[in-house]
């Protein structure tokens, strides 16, 4: 697995059915685009993430389908409802074919 | 004509600059559009893309894109070796068809936003965004 | 700012202000809640300095975004990291920075004096050496490398956790003589552009080298995330950067050349925030 891989998650704890959240994520990776070479001139090869999903309570939120393009450390924000109380699953996907995820409850009053 | 060494040099330069122009729409970013359109023909309005005129350095640049209603919104760097940059699908929970994220660019070139609407339409916005070549590498 | 350009700076087309769209009046609240003082009067020992900036006012509005809120600052994902080795027993002590000094918290003003003279070593330590000083004698641990990356997380972390707090190094005393020598590096000239510290950082702050707008080279945002090379930077670092620029050796990173100079750089800042990790480009 790539190494130090760690997401990091911004979700309100609280919120009143219906509202509309704002959600921030941030996940350290080096994005490796595959256009860089070594000090011996060979290519590195590419090493990314290439996908990120955000789910609530199983129903999709966001799916991004991402591209070396992409900067070190991706982050993304975006806008969820919440029709009540429940649990936001965020994975990402890594080109090695390792899967992160986080997860975070919130409640809805 | 006589081709002079001086005139040579003269269209070596041109060209030079030819090359560094960012390209309007390269075959890959052509393709990709293709793709993700079906051929179907872009229309403008109702998505806002939004990235700074000036990026302070082209690794890092933060870019927002916004398309109220829409199923996806693609993003492309037309001056990338690949142009591809991501793409937004939105689900039911989404409130909007929004989101930010942070970008590489590889000169100063265009960042083109595309969107899906749900009755099959696609529309786009553009910008230009300059990335400066520093001073200091450090 | 200042438009003046003199010395053989002027050879590089350093060209005034503005190109890009700096706020150099903006001020910054970390998080909604911590005050940053970006600029305030200069220490008394600067002569040809009247007010101090934080590099952070010489950025573009999108840079300076990323250090408003710790959640969109990348140099926080290394805080965590520093967190993380916080905690982790290591060495033949069995012992991890958490057995001694419980929360980083408590070491929240540390970081502002730092570099600082060390009775019991009769040395000047800059943070990377009083932290491998901790992981030595009391650890039993390997030391870490300069400028290394669980380094440079560890720095992060003693910055976060320090910010807003007032640099305050010390230049009497014992330091002074390492001190008067960092000050001797920071206006001599090196390399074939002939270029000091002095003639980019004190002479043409606020003006543009090429496309770069020049900060007055301040330390108190280290260790700075680079949009550059998104990563932590270290101080001696950046110098290497620095003088590499001037097209010269350089010293070595963790050199007294370096400890000297960071002392002597760290002692301009007196007086603005701790505000590391920065962001900068």
């Amino acid at each position: 697995m790539a190494e130090n891989v760690k997401p990091r998650v911004r979700v309100p704890r609280e919120a009143a059915a219906g509202d509309t959240i704002t959600i921030k994520t941030l996940i350290s990776h080096n994005m490796e685009s595959g256009q860089r070479k070594d000090s011996d001139g060979n290519p590195i090869p590419r090493s990314i993430i290439n996908r990120f999903t955000c789910t609530f309570n199983g129903e999709t939120v966001l799916d991004v389908m991402m591209e070396p393009a992409i900067s070190t450390n991706p982050f993304f924000e975006f806008d969820a409802v919440v029709p009540e109380s429940g649990t936001f699953e965020f994975t990402w996907y890594d080109d090695d074919g390792d899967v992160y995820t986080e997860t975070k409850d919130i409640t809805v009053s | 004509m006589k081709l002079t060494r001086r005139h040579t040099l003269m269209l070596a330069a041109g060209s030079a600059v030819a090359a560094m122009l960012p390209m309007r729409a390269s075959a890959a970013a052509e393709e990709a559009i293709a793709a993700f359109t079906g051929g179907a023909e872009v229309g403008s309005g109702g998505i806002t893309l939004t990235a700074p005129e000036i990026a302070e350095n082209g690794n890092t640049v933060p870019i927002a894109v916004d398309a109220p209603g829409a199923e996806a919104i693609m993003i492309l760097a037309m001056g990338n070796p690949t142009p591809g940059v991501a793409t937004f699908n939105f689900g039911p929970l989404a409130a909007a068809q929004s989101g930010s994220t942070r970008i590489r660019l590889a000169g100063t070139q265009d960042v083109v936003a595309i969107a899906r609407m749900p009755d099959g339409s696609f529309v786009q916005a553009s910008q230009e965004v300059k990335v400066t070549i520093g001073g200091c590498g450090g | 700012m200042k438009s003046f350009v003199k010395g053989g700076a002027a050879a590089l087309a350093i060209i005034a202000a503005s190109q890009v769209g700096a706020d150099e009046d903006a001020n910054l609240i970390i998080n909604g809640e911590t005050e940053i003082t970006v600029r305030a009067d200069a220490p008394e020992h600067l002569d040809n300095v009247s007010t101090i900036y934080s590099g952070w006012v010489f950025r573009s509005d999108e840079t300076q975004a990323l250090q408003m809120d710790d959640f969109d600052n990348p140099g926080m994902i290394f805080v965590d990291q520093g967190r993380d080795s916080w905690v982790l027993a290591e060495g033949s002590e069995g012992k991890s920075c958490a057995d001694c000094h419980n929360e980083p918290e408590s070491l929240a003003n540390v970081r502002p004096t730092y570099p600082k003279w060390n009775d019991e070593t009769e040395e000047v330590r800059t943070i990377a050496m009083q932290i491998n000083g901790c992981r030595t004698e009391q650890m039993g641990a390997e030391p870490w490398k300069y400028d290394s990356t669980s380094m440079l997380n560890m720095e992060a972390l003693l910055s976060s956790v320090a910010r807003g707090q007032v640099m305050n190094v010390a230049i009497d005393g014992p330091a002074q003589s390492m001190w008067e020598q960092g000050k001797e590096l920071y206006y001599t000239r090196t390399g074939q552009l002939d270029l000091s510290c002095a003639n980019c950082h004190e002479d043409n702050y606020g003006n543009y080298i090429r496309a770069d707008h020049l900060s007055q080279g301040q330390t108190n945002g280290f260790p700075v995330y680079r949009l550059k090379n998104a990563k932590l930077n270290g101080v001696h670092s950046r110098f290497k950067g620095c003088v590499r620029d001037t097209r010269a050796e350089t010293y070595a990173v963790g050199s007294e050349e370096f400890i000297a100079l960071e002392l002597y750089v760290a002692s301009r800042g007196n007086g603005l925030s701790v505000e590391g990790p920065a962001v900068r480009n």
